[in-house]
């Protein structure tokens, strides 16, 4: 126990040594002086405006915030109890409190990290690829700090923008132990965790997310230098309304790394792996669901239309899903199950993620009708091929999921099959030109990109582990079910 | 006095508990088991992975009757438990040497 605890602060410690060596010091991305651009800009605008006062600096509409604040409580409930419950109800019964365990606790250790460090890495100005450390502890930020959102003038507070940001942290982590549960030993989990939270999902969101916010692109020329301090795939034009990348492939690839690096559950293919209770699967995938309003509708940071536009593809795209995965699995396995009908469901809500306010309703429909289908493959025929025991299929339902959502937001976001196309903020309007190949051909590059980030790191961190702590229990605690060897209880009593 | 067992379809348990009821069985004793016999398994499917399920849940009724009363007991569960498809079950029989009824120490038939 002590041993391994030891072993955590020393990993710590490594951790913030990387940190300082890497990034600079550089000024605050969300600072309250968000209205200068605005104010210096009069070149351009009309000699009308020029003419009244200076523009006071904007704050949070309370409808705004009072949004993102229940959309934060609605992720927060993805992690505990959905994502817990639709994994624990998918184990063996002598498993089931390790993944809830598993869930729970890193979900929480997330929480701090992010407090800690991880807002200001992921959310701050600094190299296209790792933010500063401005708000290290969360420095400086106050009920008064405010963050961007993506219309000019209009800002929320930035504590719910942290703590918004902090809940889709916490569940990208929590998805990959789905890949790995019913032998990884509970020290590894949380070690692997730091870690991985620390170089994949750091770099990824800030790649994809950080920008300085729409007030700046002012001009042409003003619009270049913000560019220039957003993330590298943001710089890119990739899009990612709320976390295809930066959530689900992310997360997908490091589960089927670790499925790799773990290796089997003892008696894969030899003993029955049954669920022990779709019920509490359903229920998860349910609350999922309705979580997934917030994680989608909530990443519009606003109140508005791109909201209520995000939330209506989080319905249609979803129930789309549903119906192709039990229609395939029915014509193809000869019953529509259930476990079918839960897992269509998370996949058509992870393939909309990347497209939620992007696309229009009619697109939704297509890209959950080709998720569902794609998913059931990538859950058996993939999953054949691929030859790991990705034990809940993570990469089968979130990695072909993420995949097929991200370069779908390529195609479906163009204004001619009713997307929303590229917001020009320069122009104050849509772009007039959308370049779908082009488009599709940068999600690519942002998957890609993910795939390869995130699978580095994942191997890498897994090995760490491995010569620190052990990933594995040993066969005899295995056997014995992790509930009773790793935490000393019982989930059921009869 | 003989100890009659019968293993049934679940979904017949109540139909037989009344019969028995019926001719005069005072008392059974029910447990859920799994077993097989001629009835196939079945496959279930998650996801990838398929699983034959060989066991298949079944009732076991356990009565203790009196000997005037065991053809008469047998006769009514073959009755009720009848569906006429494979996987109806058996009824065993078996002697039961003694019975005591622990609240008052009565013992033979008197205790049933």
């Amino acid at each position: 126990m002590k041993h391994w605890m030891k072993k955590l602060i020393v990993s710590g410690a490594l951790l913030l040594s990387f940190g300082a060596a890497s990034l600079a010091p550089t000024s605050m991305a969300f600072a309250e002086d968000k209205a200068a651009p605005a104010v210096s800009a009069p070149a351009a605008a009309p000699a009308a405006a020029a003419a009244t006062e200076p523009a006071a600096a904007p704050v949070p509409n309370k409808g705004d915030t009072a949004w993102l604040l229940v959309c934060t409580a609605l992720v927060i409930m993805m992690s505990v109890p959905a994502l817990a419950l639709f994994y624990g109800g998918l184990v063996r019964k002598k498993n089931m409190l390790s993944v809830l365990m598993q869930c729970l606790v890193v979900f929480s250790l997330i929480m701090v990290l992010w407090a800690v460090y991880g807002y200001s890495i992921a959310f701050t100005e600094g190299n296209a690829f790792f933010g500063g450390f401005d708000r290290l502890f969360l420095m400086g930020m106050t009920p008064d700090s405010v963050a961007a959102t993506f219309s000019k003038g209009v800002v929320v507070p930035e504590l719910a923008y942290m703590v918004f940001q902090a809940a889709f942290a916490a569940i990208t982590v929590c998805l990959i132990v789905g890949a790995f549960v019913e032998r990884m030993k509970f020290s590894a989990v949380l070690l692997f965790a730091v870690l991985w939270f620390t170089f994949s999902y750091l770099p990824m969101a800030h790649m994809v997310w950080f920008w300085s916010g729409p007030d700046a692109f002012t001009d042409a020329a003003a619009a270049e230098k913000a560019l220039a301090t957003a993330g590298w795939l943001f710089q890119k034009g990739a899009l990612d309304f709320a976390g295809g990348t930066v959530v689900h492939i992310n997360a997908a690839i490091a589960g089927l790394v670790g499925a790799y690096v773990v290796g089997k559950r003892v008696g894969y293919g030899k003993e029955p792996f049954k669920p022990h209770s779709l019920t509490l699967t359903m229920v998860g995938a349910s609350l999922l669901w309705v979580g997934w309003f917030g994680f989608n509708a909530g990443s519009a940071l606003e109140a508005n239309g791109s909201a209520a536009l995000a939330f209506a593809n989080t319905l249609m795209a979803t129930a789309a899903a549903v119906l192709s995965w039990i229609f395939a699995e029915w014509a193809l396995k000869g019953k529509p199950s259930m476990l079918g009908g839960a897992s269509g469901a998370v996949a058509g809500l992870v393939a909309i993620t990347p497209a939620a306010g992007y696309v229009g309703v009619m697109g939704s429909l297509i890209i959950g009708l080709i998720a569902g289908a794609l998913c059931l493959w990538g859950v058996t025929g993939l999953k054949k091929m691929l030859k790991a025991d990705d034990s809940l299929d993570v990469f089968g339902v979130h990695g072909v999921g993420g995949i097929t959502g991200a370069l779908l937001t390529g195609v479906f976001a163009a204004p001619s099959l009713g997307g929303t196309g590229i917001y020009d903020y320069v122009a104050n309007a849509v772009a007039p030109e959308y370049d779908m190949m082009g488009q599709v051909i940068i999600q690519a590059t942002a998957v890609v990109t993910t795939l390869v980030w995130s699978g580095v790191v994942a191997y890498i961190s897994y090995k760490l582990v491995d010569m620190l702590v052990g990933l594995r229990v040993s066969e005899e605690e295995e056997r014995e079910g992790l509930d009773i060897s790793s935490h000393g209880e019982t989930a059921y009593e009869m | 006095m003989k100890l009659i067992i019968a293993i049934i379809k679940p979904f017949k348990l109540d139909e037989v508990r009344e019969a028995l009821a019926g001719v005069g069985v005072s008392g059974i004793t029910v447990t859920e088991v799994k077993g097989f016999g001629r009835q196939k398994g079945h496959t279930e499917l998650y996801r990838g992975a398929e699983y034959v399920v060989d066991f298949l849940p079944k009732v076991r009724v356990d009565a203790v009757v009196s000997d005037d009363l065991v053809d008469r007991a047998i006769e009514v569960i073959e009755t009720a438990a009848r569906t006429g498809k494979i996987g109806d079950g058996k009824i065993f029989v078996t002697p039961v040497e003694q019975v005591v009824r622990i609240r008052t120490g009565e013992t033979g038939a008197a205790a049933l």
